[in-house]
């Protein structure tokens, strides 16, 4: 990253992160500490300044089993999300790459998706999977109950992998494309040239060399999954039911600011934000170094 | 392109269509939906050719949901964030990439580090500052024994809290830092060799460059500052006034779980809310496109 030409003014190098590290000063390292705060007190039940407990918030979330229930469930959505979205889109824009007749519409369509918001998805899945209205009910009518994300948690988890899906394959397949569009003609000429198939040139010149933005996208989707999910839950399931769609964040809203224990969700979000973080600092100390930036 | 492969081609464009179709259906779903009346909505499956009563759905909610207040209320906020986060990421990218100084790799940590932690993780003590942003400082003051009582400012209820906590993020940081890293040496060397400091590289070299990576962050922005749904949620209290349009989907849903909402209506209100983002990156897609094609030299 080091680079000969660098600019040495300092004073204006300085001004131009300030803003930015400002905002993120007050909206992220603040609060983050102060959930670090509550995380480690418990509230006085008739006010005044909160009491030093120690890891007790943190043994009673470890001790709830329904916690452990909401970081499965976190986990299994995360990665079947991700999987789900990046195998897909990156499919679609090494096809769409192909610059077949008709590849403009395609990679027009395929971006639209994006535009929802979570709570309107998962609106417009929960009628399309309800099971007694819609178009999935259908299948109720064949083979009774066999699809009611209502009653059943496996049926609501998939709605709610799909939703997220299908919102976000749009963002990944426009990095992609963009990507695989960036990768200079002659290359692949020239493995043509060396006997490389269409299949052969995917696997072994464009996906090695959209890595960087496979990197970037990994990240961002698993982000997602933990953030945008929210939305879905929210208006899908309710976390529902018997707790089968709990993800994380949506348990923190809900002892946070439904239960007003404040203590508890903040142990909460400090979990969560070490196994985020950890997971991402590993994850850029392994990858990028297997990375190349053209 | 190079070669000829009939039946690789036939399949790629089977798939392609075939996966479109999927990909577009629930946008059509949920517009005949929104024009069929109560019966036929809940018929399975539905008739998916609109019905007539798509004009009475939407006259219904947008009563309902307040709309007309609403859909200023995100396009204003969605506005700033694009406008803001835009700028701000690309001054701090500049600033990392191109300037040579001990704490940049430190202040570029701490700016992806953010990344990690979206709002929604620290949800409930970012509502805590945005009650009173000044809360940080004044602390800092009282640690310090200074005795200044800075005065309260109170984001609930308003535009910089619906806009602010959603710029303080490395989304847009780290796509200008990714860019900013593939710029060759050799063009800041030469800009530099032809008298150019630091402001006038930015101006007429480096923003130029980045005009479709501007355009590509600025449409993923808007939609995501329209698509906000939990923090304007929590920091909007005076939902008369300050509503966002995202918001109101929540009154189309029964609060009890199981319970299923009155389906046309409640399609009619996502209707509203889905159109304008999908408009505008319908719109600014050409753009994007436009700008990220590399023609075949």
């Amino acid at each position: 990253m080091t680079r000969h030409a660098a600019f040495t003014n300092i004073w204006l190098a300085t001004l131009l992160v300030l803003p930015q590290l400002l905002l993120v000063f007050v909206f992220f390292y603040w609060p983050t500490a102060e959930a670090l705060y509550w995380a480690f007190t418990l509230e006085q039940p008739f006010g005044g300044s909160n009491q030093w407990v120690g890891l007790l918030n943190f043994t009673t979330v470890f001790r709830d089993p329904k916690y452990w229930n909401s970081v499965t469930v976190s986990v299994i959505f995360a990665l079947a999300t991700t999987a789900l979205i990046l195998a897909v889109s990156l499919g679609l824009a090494l096809l769409v790459d192909r610059r077949l007749p008709g590849h403009q519409i395609y990679s027009f369509g395929y971006f639209i998706p994006y535009a929802m918001a979570a709570p309107a998805a998962g609106l417009a899945f929960r009628f399309i999977f309800s099971p007694n209205a819609g178009f999935v009910a259908a299948i109720n009518t064949w083979f009774p109950n066999l699809w009611n994300p209502a009653t059943d948690g496996v049926d609501a988890m998939i709605l709610i992998i799909l939703c997220q899906a299908w919102k976000s394959i749009g963002y990944s397949f426009v990095f992609f494309l963009a990507a695989l569009q960036s990768i200079p003609r002659p290359l692949l000429e020239a493995s043509a040239m060396d006997g490389a198939g269409i299949l052969r040139r995917m696997r072994d010149v464009q996906v090695p060399l959209v890595m960087p933005t496979l990197f970037f996208l990994i990240i961002i989707n698993l982000t997602d999954s933990f953030v945008d999910s929210f939305g879905i839950v929210d208006i899908t399931t309710h976390g529902g039911p018997a707790r089968a769609t709990d993800l994380m964040v949506y348990k923190i809203y809900f002892d946070g600011f439904k239960a007003q224990d404040y203590s508890l969700a903040a142990a909460e979000s400090i979990v969560l934000m070490v196994l985020v973080v950890g997971l991402t600092f590993i994850q850029f100390r392994y990858i990028e170094r297997r990375v190349h930036y053209t | 392109m190079i070669e000829r492969t009939p039946i690789l081609n036939a399949v790629t464009q089977v798939i392609l269509a075939v996966m479109l179709f999927v990909i577009l259906i629930p946008f059509w779903m949920v517009f005949a939906a929104a024009s069929h009346d109560f019966v036929t909505v809940n018929r399975v499956p539905m008739p998916l050719w609109p019905g007539g009563h798509l004009y009475e759905n939407l006259a219904e909610v947008w009563v309902k949901g307040n709309f007309g207040t609403a859909l200023v209320n995100s396009f204003i906020s969605s506005v700033l964030v694009t406008v803001g986060k835009v700028f701000l990421a690309s001054i701090t990218a500049f600033s990392i990439v191109f300037f040579r100084y001990r704490a940049r790799m430190l202040v570029f940590w701490a700016i992806f580090v953010t990344l990690m932690l979206p709002l929604e993780v620290r949800i409930v003590p970012t509502y805590a500052v945005a009650a009173n942003v000044l809360t940080p400082f004044q602390q800092i003051l009282d640690f310090a024994h200074i005795r200044v009582v800075l005065p309260e400012w109170n984001l609930l209820n308003t535009y910089p809290g619906l806009v602010l906590p959603l710029v303080a993020t490395a989304t847009g940081t780290f796509l200008y830092r990714q860019f900013y890293m593939t710029v060759p040496n050799e063009l800041a060397e030469a800009a530099k060799m032809d008298g150019a400091g630091p402001l006038r590289f930015y101006w007429q070299i480096l923003m130029p460059l980045s005009r479709s990576n501007m355009a590509a962050l600025a449409a993923i922005m808007f939609v995501y500052a329209w698509n906000q749904y939990l923090w304007p949620l929590l920091v909007i209290t005076d939902q008369q006034h300050f509503a966002t349009a995202t918001m109101q989907l929540q009154k189309m849903v029964p609060e009890g779980f199981g319970e299923p909402p009155v389906w046309n209506t409640a399609m009619a209100a996502n209707l509203i809310v889905l159109l304008p983002p999908a408009i505008v990156s319908i719109l600014l897609q050409r753009l994007i496109v436009r700008g990220l094609i590399v023609t075949e030299k």
